[in-house]
């Protein structure tokens, strides 16, 4: 028998026993049997000690490195045997075309165009109420559905806690004195009475930078809000509403995290860098007779990023 | 009373029939269902040996891992957004206040035995199940393995990855740490950039409010109930279409569009498949033992939400998203009242809807653009269809730079270079890269073509001295073990004395002599 017919697939079914094809691939059946056996075995030996290790609580990577090892042999083991112990093939299996008899296709077009069509013709106002019943239940079951899910928005987005004389606070809700602050050092505030509110500090979140007088390069009616250097903006980041969290205090930028967003906190928090589209907000403050930090009033812009209902 | 015994036995051997109980319960199976005939074709199903055909097979095993381990997770994770004072072996948060699916997954991973293990696994396995889907699909698709009959397998397919990937964020985002925090909320924001409905969505979703206390336990049903069936049951459609459609297979000896080469399912394909199991579950818990994955303890809880930190990419199916939102430009579009975010809008829904619908069209466009109606049963080797494997590089060559991009900020740190120039170099790479790869791939194909069978395995030549001093060079005959898919084996090239050989009347295929 030639090289050739070895490789001619045959079906598997209809071979015999003493066909070539039904030979195993390995040169060697016993030897192949032996190192199957050895692999098995080892298997058998790590998952012993997989269980061994769960026993005696040992560390996460024993436990890992037992199971992933045993599996590893077990299954180099069974490819093994299939591979090479197992008839070699090549076998072949006849394909049947998907498609029927046109007879039959006929059959199956005219039962459902005129069987069914015929029906629904035949009795037109049944059809069309049966139609408009189930597209009334639809939207009705799925617009209650959907809305009891949430709120509406309203002006959730639109506002913050951030009032009128609201006195800035940090993180432990302690007041903010105008000598906490050295020029170049910067903190996260949030309305007094909010700081412990995971849903408020969403939007309220503020960073307050102290910067030189001079370094300040004040907008347009903003020309009251930085009192004495500190200059205080919405930490929600104008693209995504990432906490602006990195203060460049050499370059004096705040810079996203999450997607490199930089803004000028010289010169209103303007991006000068990444994919912000606006300044972030700025909220104005003044310093009142104790000494103590206040916002003069809330931000005069929605904070975070964009959406439909932000004018 | 010896033989009455005996006979018994033989009794009841020969009531059992020639397959004894297991025949027996067969065909009492048989007898209720009608399985013996369909079995048996089942059984003797064929599956073509080509490598490429086990990356799916890597999909569905690390499936199986997924779910293996995931279930072990369910039983230890708490989605629940309310505070708990941590108290445990993890020191480092000792004492400290935070949400208690975060302290759920820190407890799982230091006080559950195997806990941390089973995190790790099941970390690892939905990487390898998104990658091996990626794969699977490019094996699909340069192959032209989609063609008609197999459209619609494609497009299950295709779904099947994009719930993989949502689930696979969604899971991520689960232990509530510092950095999924920040990824839930940049997915809030992608919801509210959508046009007109998007705030509306985002707060049904939510509840409310980003963050608000319900996404925890919601994203938790996404995660665990509903994507799951949902896969599983597409994945049973996608092997049932397999079998009822059978293989497509390369061509090949023996092999036309009218039949299937390779190993039956019984025992062979079985025996080595079962291995295929054992060993992608192997593998995935050797990584779960040895390479750290998503350690959240070292990130800290999403307790408070102003908290940050650097270098925060996502895992690496959701790289090209974060790398498009990155790259482009800061264009907000502002008119009559409203606003649409373009700046989020193009990048996170319009160019990933763009990039998906394309592959779900594209079985379609391809046969339109060829005329194509043919039943396909036999794959295509890439370079014999230079225009599909070019359009299939530019795309990935878009994506993957894109990938790129999402790691600007470390870029620029590695390799002190600016992050201005970095977001500019990566802003034209990803316009030139689809147009280059398209180019690199489609000169390739046609290179390739123009080389007589290229990437057929090659053997030795011998040569031999005959008796009247004549060389004789022959190819020899193909190793046994590398009797394969090949057809026939190729010569080396013998370059000695080529003008010789052409000058040589008594050269003939495979056989070159050559006088001295």
């Amino acid at each position: 028998m030639s090289e050739h017919e070895h490789r001619e697939p045959v079906s598997f079914s209809r071979a015999k026993a003493t066909d070539p094809h039904m030979q195993p691939a390995a040169k060697d059946p016993v030897g192949m049997e032996r190192r199957i056996a050895i692999l098995f075995i080892l298997a058998f030996g790590l998952f012993a000690a997989f269980g061994a290790c769960y026993w005696v609580n040992a560390s996460a990577w024993t436990l890992g490195a037992t199971m992933g090892g045993g599996l590893l042999l077990l299954g180099v083991g069974l490819v093994a045997w299939g591979k090479y112990l197992m008839p070699k093939g090549p076998f072949v299996e006849e394909r049947h075309d998907m498609a029927s008899s046109s007879e039959d296709r006929d059959a199956f077009a005219a039962t459902i165009v005129e069987r069914g069509g015929g029906i629904v013709k035949r009795r037109p106002v049944l059809g069309g109420l049966l139609g408009a019943g189930v597209g009334v239940f639809s939207l009705v079951a799925i617009f209650p559905l959907l809305r009891s899910l949430g709120p509406n928005p309203g002006n959730t987005l639109l506002v913050t806690d951030w009032k009128k004389k609201a006195h800035l606070v940090d993180s432990t809700g302690r007041r903010i004195h105008v000598d906490d602050l050295s020029i170049g050092s910067a903190v996260t505030v949030f309305p007094k009475g909010y700081e412990n509110d995971d849903q408020a500090q969403s939007m309220d979140q503020t960073i307050l930078i102290r910067i030189a007088d001079h370094d300040i390069t004040t907008q347009k009616g903003r020309e009251t809000w930085g009192p004495q250097g500190y200059v205080a903006y919405s930490k929600l980041c104008t693209h995504l509403g990432c906490p602006v969290g990195l203060y460049e205090r050499e370059l004096k930028l705040l810079v996203c995290p999450c997607h490199q967003s930089m803004f000028d906190v010289t010169n209103g928090a303007i991006p000068n860098f990444g994919p912000a589209p606006r300044p972030l907000p700025q909220l104005p403050l003044y310093v009142d007779s104790e000494g103590y930090l206040r916002a003069q009033n809330g931000f005069d812009e929605p904070v975070g990023p964009g959406f439909w209902e932000r004018k | 009373m010896t033989d009455i015994a005996v006979n018994t036995k033989r009794a009841k051997k020969a009531q059992a029939g020639p397959y004894g109980k297991v025949g027996q319960a067969l065909n009492g199976l048989d007898d209720r269902l009608g399985v013996a005939k369909g079995g048996r074709t089942f059984m003797d199903k064929i599956f073509p040996d080509h490598w490429s055909f086990m990356l799916g097979e890597i999909a569905l095993y690390s499936f199986v891992v997924l779910l293996v381990t995931g279930i072990f997770l369910t039983l230890y994770y708490v989605p629940s957004s309310s505070i708990v004072t941590y108290h445990g072996p993890y020191l480092p948060l000792d004492g400290q206040k935070f949400s208690e699916a975060y302290a759920s997954s820190i407890n799982l991973s230091f006080s559950v035995r195997a806990g941390l293990l089973m995190r790790q696994m099941h970390h690892w396995a939905c990487d390898i199940f998104v990658g091996s889907i990626v794969v699977h699909m490019c094996r699909v698709f340069f192959t032209g393995a989609f063609r008609k009959p197999r459209e619609l397998n494609w497009s299950i397919g295709l779904t099947l990855l994009t719930l993989a990937i949502v689930n696979g964020f969604i899971g991520y985002s689960l232990p509530d740490d510092l950095v999924s925090g920040t990824g839930i909320r940049i997915a809030y924001s992608i919801i509210l950039s959508i046009p007109v409905v998007g705030t509306h969505l985002a707060f049904w979703l939510f509840g409310g409010n980003f963050p608000g206390t319900v996404i925890l336990g919601r994203f938790y049903a996404i995660h665990i109930l509903i994507l799951p069936l949902v896969i599983l049951g597409l994945v049973g459609a996608h092997l049932g279409l397999l079998v009822r459609q059978k293989h497509t297979q390369f061509p090949g000896e023996g092999r036309t569009e009218k039949n299937v080469v390779g190993s039956p399912m019984f025992p062979i394909f079985m025996a080595k498949t079962t291995g295929f199991l054992f060993l992608v579950g192997g593998a995935i818990a050797l990584l779960g033992a040895f390479a750290q994955i998503n350690p959240i303890w070292q990130f800290g809880p999403y307790d408070n939400i102003a908290k940050i930190s650097y270098a925060v990419q996502p895992d690496w199916y959701m790289g090209f998203l974060d790398g498009a939102l990155r790259i482009f430009p800061a264009w907000s579009f502002h008119s009559f009242g409203y606003t649409i975010p373009i700046e989020v809008l193009f990048p996170a829904v319009i160019l990933p809807g763009i990039v998906f619908t394309l592959g779900y069209l594209w079985p379609n466009l391809e046969a339109r653009i060829t005329k194509d109606d043919e039943i396909h049963n036999l794959l295509d080797r890439p370079r014999d269809r230079p225009h599909r494997t070019a359009a299939g590089a530019g795309i990935l060559s878009l994506l993957f730079m894109l990938f790129i991009a999402s790691s600007t900020d470390v870029i620029a740190n590695y390799m002190h270079i600016s992050l201005n120039e970095v977001l500019i170099a990566m802003r034209v790479l990803v316009l030139v890269s689809p147009f280059i790869g398209y180019a690199v791939a489609y000169y390739i194909c046609k290179e390739l073509q123009g080389v007589e069978k290229a990437g057929k395995r090659k053997t030795h030549n011998i040569v031999t001295r005959t008796a009247t001093g004549e060389y004789v060079t022959v190819a020899a005959p193909m190793n046994v073990n590398d009797m394969h898919a090949e057809l026939h084996a190729v010569p080396v090239p013998n370059y000695i004395e080529d003008d010789a050989v052409a000058a040589s009347a008594s050269s003939t295929a495979g056989v070159r002599t050559v006088d001295r």
